[in-house]
């Protein structure tokens, strides 16, 4: 029976590698995402820590307008699980909204926004929902959702026209918002912000360099973040109104990878 | 008890199709003294007539601000204007609190009529006696509304409501095209002579009994202090005024004028124009 080997002490399944049943790593959740760590009585703590999640957005102000890019993973902890989630919205014709963090939680306020604006647009009366007023409004939802222990796990980017001038804003899911002409949300906000400061200090920008320069820091992060994807979406709005183009793909190089040497 | 067999509710129809409450709250409005609103490109005002209640009152006040950009004038049962103009301070908050914007005038106009139909439909409550105007501006310019007891609204470009108003709405439709295109201080002057077409001849318009609120682009609603007031009062004093005004108020039909009621009797109801079934 030696052929067996020991059954009582068998050898680890293999080396190096995820225990069974702990494939994905969750951010925030040191084993698996299981029951183990809530019990069932605590429903409201599963809302503590995001399931299905993206990663970055990026906004940038130009002179005109403002152009806001998101790659369409959906991660299942480290697992790049969904392939095709857009997460760049058209609000309405003064409006683009992207968001970083929880889908699901994603989709859900997106259901809310569009019939906000179903609703605006019933009244009849040629009003339209302006970027501040949608960002305020964001600001309101997530906070309280925050107050209530069982916040909404975002980051939104809101890009818009303010009466004919650029505006650019984001919450986070604290309720925590800021106006600026530069945000990177998630770890964009280590790696692209940097970027699109240096090259927005030479002085304001049109649309076309406005948009390279965002298409260069989705190529830097898909590259450095792992959780990206080389699928993304890019969307401007003017005053002409907004445009969200088709998914971009980036092409990608790996040919200096066995350069870099990890310690 | 009833002037009508059909009048002790509000839910009970006539069987002429009218419900007699609903119309004896639109009497109410007329009890009130006279309130005018008007526009031109940029501003939107309102001038009203306030009156004493005795020798020994203050007069009472008539124009309430509500917002920033919206400020009302109201004419009827002053009771009832606090609870609405309250109800109006409230949605413009909420919504300068939600959006970070002020509220669009038309927006909070469908707000106030759906509120004010609500007691039109139920026999456990009573219309709201009073009318107001509305002067207000926002993203698409000066507006004036009217809001009625009955809880319908009219967006207008130029309106009076109150006791003998009819005169003023005479003077109004008579000199219509010329509010868009005239500047503020004409503007002004057009309403006072419209509120001064109201009056029994021997009373004037004077520091003490006329307001004024203006509101429009980059000018927050303001209602005017009694230094700028007699500078405005100073552009129609002196001109002559209309003839005949008890006359051409009664004669245009105008119920009830206030200043005479006494000598009607205590017991005078509004009475609705047309013939009642009952009577």
């Amino acid at each position: 029976m030696a052929f067996m080997g020991d059954i009582m002490n068998p050898a680890p399944l293999w080396n190096n590698g995820p225990s069974p049943g702990a494939f994905f790593n969750f951010p925030g959740n040191t084993s698996v995402v299981t029951s183990s760590n809530h019990s069932v009585q605590e429903f409201r703590a599963h809302s503590q820590s995001p399931i299905t999640t993206t990663t970055t957005v990026i906004g940038l102000k130009y002179d005109k307008g403002v152009v806001i890019a998101a790659d369409t993973l959906g991660s299942y902890g480290s697992l790049a699980r969904f392939r095709d989630c857009p997460r760049v919205m058209k609000v309405n014709d003064l409006i683009l909204l992207g968001s970083g963090g929880d889908y699901a939680d994603f989709q859900y306020l997106k259901d809310i926004i569009e019939q906000k604006i179903i609703d605006e647009q019933c009244i009849g009366d040629g009003l339209q929902l302006k970027p501040r007023s949608l960002h305020c409004w964001l600001t309101r939802v997530l906070y309280n959702k925050r107050s209530k222990m069982d916040p909404l796990w975002n980051n939104y980017v809101v890009a818009g026209i303010q009466d004919g001038e650029p505006f650019l804003g984001t919450v986070d899911k604290l309720g925590t918002a800021y106006e600026d002409s530069i945000i990177a949300t998630g770890l964009g906000a280590h790696m692209a912000t940097p970027l699109l400061r240096n090259a927005l200090q030479a002085g304001n920008i049109d649309e076309q360099s406005a948009k390279a320069l965002v298409r260069k820091c989705m190529e830097v992060l898909f590259y450095r973040d792992a959780r990206s994807f080389p699928r993304y979406q890019l969307g401007v709005v003017t005053a002409d109104g907004v445009t969200i183009d088709d998914v971009a793909e980036i092409k990608h190089d790996w040919s200096l990878a066995h350069m870099i040497k990890m310690l | 008890m009833f002037r009508n067999q059909y009048d002790s509710d509000v839910t009970v129809w006539s069987p002429q199709g009218r419900l007699h409450q609903v119309e004896y709250a639109m009497e109410a409005v007329k009890l009130g003294s006279a309130t005018i609103g008007l526009k031109n490109k940029q501003f939107a005002i309102l001038i009203a007539l306030k009156r004493a209640v005795s020798e020994l009152s203050a007069y009472q006040k008539k124009i309430i601000p509500i917002d920033e950009h919206i400020g009302i004038s109201i004419s009827g049962l002053t009771a009832d204007a606090r609870m609405l103009s309250r109800f109006m301070r409230t949605e413009c908050l909420n919504h300068r609190y939600s959006h970070d914007a002020p509220m669009p005038v038309g927006r909070l106009i469908t707000l106030v009529g759906n509120k004010m139909q609500i007691c039109t439909q139920r026999y456990d409550k009573r219309p709201l006696g009073v009318g107001l105007l509305v002067a207000g501006y926002d993203d698409q310019g000066p507006h004036i509304y009217q809001t009625c007891p009955s809880a319908n609204y009219f967006d207008c470009r130029a309106m009076a409501i109150g006791a003998r108003s009819q005169s003023a709405r005479t003077y109004l439709e008579k000199h219509l095209t010329k509010f868009v295109d005239c500047d503020l201080q004409e503007l002004v002057a057009h309403g006072l002579r419209a509120l001064r077409d109201t009056l029994p001849n021997e009373v004037d318009l004077n520091t003490k009994n006329v307001s004024i609120a203006i509101v429009g682009p980059k000018t927050p609603l303001r209602i005017v202090d009694e230094t700028e007031l007699s500078r405005f009062l100073a552009l129609v004093e002196g001109e002559e005024r209309r003839g005949g005004h008890g006359a051409s108020a009664s004669a245009t039909g105008d119920s009830g004028p206030p200043v005479d009621r006494d000598d009607a009797g205590d017991d005078r109801d509004p009475q609705v124009a047309v013939a009642m079934e009952t009577e």
